[in-house]
Parts: C-alpha cells; structure tokens; sequence
C-alpha cells in the first residue's frame, strides 16, 4: 500500500498529513495530526462521536477517507472557537451539559451546523439534527436547553467569533 | 510537590472507627489506609486529589466542593488532582456502588476543618491575639479587630508544624456556603472544547497501538495463527499471544501491534486464528431463560429471607397470583470503548487508562505480574462513562502483558465490537411473584430468584444466597408484610457478569415493582396508596407526599395512564411517577417522568439532578430498546445498530426533584435507574390493561 500525502486546512492551519489513503479521517486527525477531541465511538457512522466539520459540513470522520480532506477545510472541537467561547460552549458550560464528556465534542459540532443554518430551531429540528448523536449518560434534555439558550445568544447579538459560524 | 507546604490526610484506624488526621510527615508511620489529600503550598494554592475516578457522575466536583467549604477557599481557585491507584494510601477507591460521597464526607469535612483551624491557629500565634478574634475566608485568615490578613499560602509553613487538633467544629448545614448549592462542575470547561484527556487520548513516548483478537466465546482458547498476512499490513509490527484474566479463569487473544489504531485494525483484518472452544457450554439466549423457568418451577433455592408461613398460605389459595418477571443481559456500551496504556520498564510498569478500581488494577496486576505493589503505578484519565464495566482488571491486565512482551509502551485500543460481545454482562435473570391478597392486605409474599450471581467471580461462596437478592426493594416492606419468602435459586452459565449501573436493583426492581402492583390491583387500591400504607417509615411517607404533590397524582383518574415505583438503591430512595398515552399509530408514547430523590445529605442538587435524568434515560434503553443475546455462545450484537440507544428524540420531559433532610447521605449515580421501568409498565397497565412482564419489549407496538 502506497502512503498518500494530504494537505489541508485544520482548524485554520495549513498541515500536510502523511497517511496510508484508506485511513479514515478520524484515525488521521487523533493519530496523524495528534488532535483528540474527535472521539471514536462505533466506527460505523451510528454514534455521532467523531463529527467534525469539513468544509462546514457535520461529517462523520470514522466512514470519510482521509483523503475527501485534500485541499478542504477542516475543523474540529478544538478549533471551534479560540477561547472555549462559541455560544454553544458558553451555553455548554452554563447549563452544565455533560457527564463523562465523550460524547460532547461530537455533539457540539453537530448542533453548530444546525444553528449556523438555523438560528432558531424548534424542538423538532434539533431532534433532526441531532439525532445521530448517543450521548450513553443521558444528558439530552439538557443538550436541548443548551442549544436554545445558544440560538438565544446569538439573536441577541451573542459573540459570532466560531471559525466556521 | 516540593517546598514547604501543609498536607493532610486521614488514616482511618479499622471500619466503623473514626478517622484521625494526620500530617504527610506523620504519615509514614501509619503505613496503611491513609486518605484523601489536602495540599496547600506557600503560593497559597490548594490542591486536592480526587482519590475517586471520574466517570461522569461528578466525583472530580463533588470531593472538591465539600473540602472547599470547611477548608474556606474559593472552589475554582483549587487544583484538583486523580490520585494514584493505592488503597494503603487512600483507602478503597474501587468507584463503584455510588459510594464516593456517603462513605468518605464524614472524614473529608473533618480533614478540611482541620485544615483550616492549623492555619487560623498560625496565623493567631504570629500576630499574638486570641484565635477567637480570627476567621477564615477565601483562602485567608483574617483578624477582624485589626482587619489584618494573611493568606494561606503565607501561613502553611508554620502551621505545618502545629500538632493537628483532635476536636474539630463542622459547620451546620444552614451555615454551607458551598454544599448543597447547585455550583457549576470544575470539569466542564475541559468537555467543551477537547482538552479533556479521556484513556483512548492518553499518548505517551514512543507508544505503539494494539487491537486484540479474543476468542469469541469469551472461554475458549487459542488453536493455531496464521499472522503472514497481518505482518504484511503497513504500519504493522508484531503479533503477540495474550492472556488476560477474567474473573478467576483467563481469557486468550492475538494483539496486533503497530504504528497507529487503525494500522492495528487492518492488520487484525488479515489475521487468521482459530480456537478451541471445547470444555464449556455454548450458550443461546433462549435456553438460559428456559432454564431459568424450570429452575423457577422446579426448584425453591435458598433462603435469603424467610417469615411467617407463606408456602402454607400459597398452597391453601385459590386464587393466589404467580407470574414470572424476565429481565435481559445488558451492556454497559460506555461511549469510550474499553482502552488502557502500560508501559513495563523491567522491574515495574505503569498504566494510564479509563479505571474505576485503580486500587485493584495495582493489586492485581502485581500479583499477576509477580511484581512489589508500589512498582505497579496506576494512573486515572477522565472515562468516558464506567457504569461498572471499568471496575475489571482484563483490558489493563493485556495492556501490561503486551508491552512487557514488545518491550515498547502500548495501548490496547477496543474496538466497539470488541466491548459490546466481550462482556461482562448484567446478568438477565427471571423471577416467580407469588402472592395472596386477602380483604385487601397482602397475606402472602413471595419472590424467587433466578440469574447469575456477579460475586462468584470473586470466588464469593455458591451455598450462601445472592446478598443482593431482594437489592430494590425498600426495608419498611419486612416489618409489614408478615408472610414473606424471598428465595435466590443459584444459577451458572459460562458467560461473565459483572455490575452494571444501580446492579441488582435494576432488575430486581422491575420484578418487585411490578408484582407490588399487580397486588394493588387484586386489593382494588390506589397502587401509591396500598405502598404507603405498607411503607411505616416517616421518609418513604413524605417521600410519597411529594411524590402525589410533584406529578398531580389525586387528581388523575383510573386509566389516565399513571405509573408508580419505588426502589431503594444504595442508601438512597427514588420514586416516580411515569404517564402515558396511546399514540394513533397504535404504540405508547411517555408523556412526563417525575422523579424524586431522598438521598439524606447531598452536596449538588443540579449534578443529583443530571444524574437521575441519565439513570432514567439509560433505563429507557434497556426497558424498551436492547438487550445482549447469546447464539451457539456467541454475542449476537455487535454496534449500535444492534444495540439501538435512547436518541434525543426519544426522550420525555424528566422533572427531577430532590427531598430535605438531614440523614446520612446516600448515593446518587445509580439510585435514578431501578424505578424507571416498573413505573414505565405500570402505567402502560393503567393506560392498556396490559401488563408486561418481559423486558425488553417495544413501545410502538405494546398497545396492539
Ligand atoms: S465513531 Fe463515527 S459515528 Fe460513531
Ligand atoms: S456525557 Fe457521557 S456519553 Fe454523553
């Protein structure tokens, strides 16, 4: 097996990633690019752990290629905003959101392509779009509270500084 | 940790005595059981070491919160460290059982109080007034004629070398300006943006990766490998034979040993192994339960607890109830599959990983390994999730034997198939409920046993019933109910069991739970009622008050679809209250789960809070969502696409509520969990008439 050379864009820094090409992105950003927010859960696009941002776009990096990031975009937990500061952190940490905390990573970057589509989601939508996210402890009701808090901030004016918000 | 600072600990003397304080310096003369840390250095930082694993369950906030109130330092000025593994030093630290609070506040209130009157008695002795003149606060130690002040960290050199006061004053609980106050956890903020270190984050220099073939039959053995083709695969370095203990037997497994995770698991890929699985049984689903049913039958089993006459009762009935109650095999499905790092260094090793038992990973490990405890270093990393399963020693046990064959730091990575069809498993189990309802009273009472005991792993004795056989259901039940036979008939399978959130509880819960209720209905009561009338206990009565008050049970009508349960679970009690509603699609829909909580003492309402609303919503997966099943030996589900989780739109609105009172604390990680699903099918019973005595089943189409 040849080895491939990816060059993207993480969390707005330029990196050229040595890899086998069948490698899927979350193995090459936790093992490759040493970045471990981005979870592992299932491997198998049921759990919704490993979502990061490609290009803006909520993917689950344990069924992409490594090799659908040349040339693109990527952001992950780490890169959401600079200061731990993106509404939906804010409203993460006032509403105490997590318990163990695996699964947040990958529920934070689901729920902010929602927001960034739609700044007021109902009930509805947010099942919508965060269905695809386990969170095994539990803490739906307060992921639910948590992103109408952070749709609040943001129609009042709330800090807009996420990389890709 | 150099330079001069003020440490205690408290050395408790035996079970049941009480603890004394003692000094760091003291400290070697102890020699053993010496406990939780208080750390302040002459910067006045404070440092405390959370001897308890994190989980999710808010121990890394609680511990903290409680020494910061008696200590007098503000709770987010204070460094808070994992402990070792080391239960010489920090007594048992196996998390488990919800115990980290209710058996160590005592102490850790005492620790801080002590604490904080050495440094108040410094600084009293260096400014040569009366103590009583002086008060702490903030980390500071002010006299409040002169308004002068000292902080801590100016302080702890000579109040190191005071001599620790006996006598200590707590505070009162009105005076708590930290406990019992809904603060916010110290460990969200690492949640939010990735810097969290979870086991499978852990790096360390120069680390390979392995996954791990097992036998898939958790008992057999290794045959032959054929590792050609895996030694092919790029990134891939070694195959090594492993033997890892599980329970009191071992296990066997092929490691695939490379650069990365996923190189480990290509290689794996191409592995070829076959085994042996002869000598043990080769279990289906289907054939455990109908054996549990013909144990039921067939046989009484022993005698957990016996009064009055019940079979003579029983047998003189005409019309007595008995029905049998089957819960499933469950997984624990952590979101962090199993991992763990060990690094062997010839002579000792130390491990980082996702652990509940770092005390008894040491343990084990060094006798396993023939190594002295303290060259056995155990490290805890935040897990995600335990619920039981990161309380056994296989996962670090591979880990250590593989790095000291590669010679090289490793961590063994499972992958989500590997922890969903490895087990250990909650054990399912069936129970028969006999009862006789006479002019409305219950005049006979009786409930066997049936399912895997979890303490014979541990060589616990097979003549002796389970101990936590009538586990759920709430004691007042033993004054009042005279008739009463609760029976464990021992049950064995190949198949490891191990606890799994709130334990026998949260079956045993189900079962008691709903026969209670199926009482209520042939006395013609209002199932609360007919419990409260059993339940002479002032607490279970206002616990049930509140209970009525919270979810407008008075006002609701007979087949509004109204559920009810209590169960007891380590040291606390949790009612509640469930409503359905008939969905036009034909299934039941939940429309509300009210939950109340008596666990005496707490220190957080909002982490009890959160962690009832998790306790009910893992319930809900496994009343009506998964279960493990065994073919020919084998696990049949392997993901979650087998194993469906609650989802986000699954999830009713939970109203949690938290009763005041000044009893021992109990325990809050688990007791949420056992009343959810009786309460859930009692209310389908009052909704449909149906009742369901077979867990799981499936809410879409219960009411057809
Ligand atoms: S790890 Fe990718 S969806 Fe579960
Ligand atoms: S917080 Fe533990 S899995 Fe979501």
């Amino acid at each position: 097996m040849l080895m491939a050379t990816v060059s993207c864009k993480i969390n707005g820094k330029d990196q050229t990633l040595e890899v086998d090409p069948q490698m899927p992105l979350l193995w090459a950003i936790r093992d490759v690019a040493r970045l471990k927010g981005t979870k592992y859960g299932c491997g198998v696009a049921q759990c919704g752990a490993c979502v990061l941002h490609l290009n803006g776009e909520a993917v689950r990096s344990c069924v992409t290629r490594v090799t659908r990031a040349e040339g693109q975009k990527v952001v992950t937990i780490e890169g959401l905003s600079e200061n731990n500061d993106h509404p939906l952190q804010v409203a993460w940490q006032e509403i105490d959101v997590p318990q163990c905390g695996y699964c947040h990573s990958g529920q934070i970057m689901s729920a902010a392509v929602l927001l960034r589509e739609n700044p007021n989601p109902t009930d509805q939508d947010i099942d919508r779009a965060m269905g695809g996210n386990i969170c095994r402890c539990g803490t739906y009701p307060r992921i639910r509270k948590a992103i109408h808090r952070a749709a609040e901030m943001l129609r009042s004016g709330g800090k807009r500084n996420g990389t890709d918000l | 940790m150099g330079g001069a600072m003020l440490s205690l600990g408290f050395y408790v003397p035996s079970a049941g005595k009480e603890a004394t304080i003692v000094k760091t310096t003291e400290a070697e003369g102890f020699g053993v059981e010496l406990n939780a840390w208080i750390h302040i250095d002459t910067s006045g930082k404070v440092t405390i070491f959370s001897h308890r694993a994190e989980m999710g369950q808010g121990v890394y906030q609680a511990i903290p919160q409680i020494i910061a109130e008696e200590l007098e330092v503000n709770l987010d000025e204070v460094n808070i460290v994992f402990a070792k593994g080391d239960n010489k030093k920090y007594g048992n630290q196996v998390t488990g059982g919800s115990s980290s609070v209710r058996t160590t506040y005592k102490n850790l209130l005492k620790l801080s109080a002590t604490a904080r009157e050495m440094l108040m008695e410094a600084a009293a002795n260096r400014w040569k007034v009366s103590r009583a003149e002086c008060y702490a606060e903030s980390g500071h130690v002010f006299h409040k004629p002169s308004k002068r002040k000292y902080h801590y960290g100016e302080l702890v050199l000579d109040a190191s070398k005071l001599q620790a006061p006996e006598q200590v004053t707590l505070k009162k609980r009105s005076e708590y300006k930290l406990i019992g106050k809904p603060l916010r956890r110290q460990d969200t903020r690492m949640k939010t943006n990735g810097t969290a270190i979870f086991g499978l984050d852990k790096e360390i220099p120069g680390m390979l990766y392995a996954v791990v073939e097992r036998n898939p039959r958790l008992r057999g053995v290794v045959k032959s490998v054929d590792d050609t083709d895996a030694l092919k695969v790029p990134g891939v370095k070694r195959v090594v034979k492993v033997r890892m203990g599980v329970f009191s037997t071992y296990r066997e497994g092929v490691a695939v040993v490379a650069d990365s995770a996923w190189q480990a698991m290509q290689g794996r890929k191409a592995l070829r192994v076959t085994w042996d699985d002869t000598g043990f049984e080769h279990q289906n689903t289907e054939q455990i339960f109908r054996r549990q049913a013909d144990e039921l039958k067939n046989n009484e089993g022993l005698s957990f607890k016996t009064q009055g006459d019940v079979n003579a009762i029983l047998n003189g009935a005409s019309d007595k109830i008995d029905v049998v109650y089957q819960t499933p095999y469950q997984q624990h499905a952590c979101m962090e599959p199993l991992n763990c790092v060990a690094h062997w260094q010839g002579d000792k090793v130390e491990i980082w990983g996702p652990i509940q038992a770092p005390d008894w990973v040491q343990d084990y490990i060094s006798k396993e390994m023939n190594l002295p405890r303290e060259n056995v270093i155990v490290n805890m990393t935040f897990l995600g999730g335990g619920f039981g399963r990161k309380a056994f020693m296989d996962y670090p046990h591979e880990a250590v034997v593989i790095s000291k064959v590669i010679g090289a730091p490793v961590q063994v990575v499972w992958t989500r198939e590997d922890d969903m069809t490895q087990g250990p498993y909650r054990p399912g189990i069936s129970y028969r409920c006999e009862g006789v309802v006479t002019n409305g009273e219950i005049s006979a009472f009786k409930v066997k046993m049936a399912g895997q005991n979890n303490d014979h792993w541990r060589g616990g004795p097979k003549d002796k019933p389970n101990r936590s056989t009538s586990e759920g259901l709430l004691k007042p039940y033993f004054d009042s109910i005279k008739n009463l036979s609760i029976q464990d008939i021992p049950f064995e399978t190949p198949i490891p069991t191990m606890w799994w959130r709130s334990v026998y509880a949260s079956t045993n819960g189900f079962a008691y739970e709903s026969f209670l209720d199926e009482l209520a209905v042939a006395a013609g009561k209002d199932p609360l009622e007919f419990r409260r009338s059993y339940l002479k206990d002032e607490r279970a009565q206002k616990l049930i008050d509140r209970m009525q008050e919270v979810s407008g049970w008075k006002k609701r009508k007979k087949g509004d679809g109204f559920g009810v349960a209590i169960t007891e679970c380590f040291n606390s009690t949790v009612g509640q209250v469930v409503k359905v509603s008939k969905q036009p699609s034909g299934g039941v829909k939940i429309d509300r789960v009210w939950a109340v909580m008596d666990c005496g003492w707490y220190v957080n309402p909002d982490t009890i809070k959160a962690q009832v609303e998790g306790s009910i919503v893992m319930a809900l997966g496994a009343a009506t969502m998964h279960e493990i099943r065994f073919e020919d030996g084998l696990t049949v589900q392997k993901n979650f696409y087998a194993y469906p989780m609650p989802r986000i739109y699954d999830i009713p609105p939970i109203e949690v509520y938290i009763m005041e009172n000044d009893a021992d604390a109990g325990g809050v990680g688990e007791p949420g969990l056992p009343a959810f699903a009786p309460a859930l099918t009692n209310a389908i019973f009052d909704l449909t008439g149906k009742r369901i005595r077979k867990l799981p089943f499936d809410l879409n189409t219960v009411s057809s």
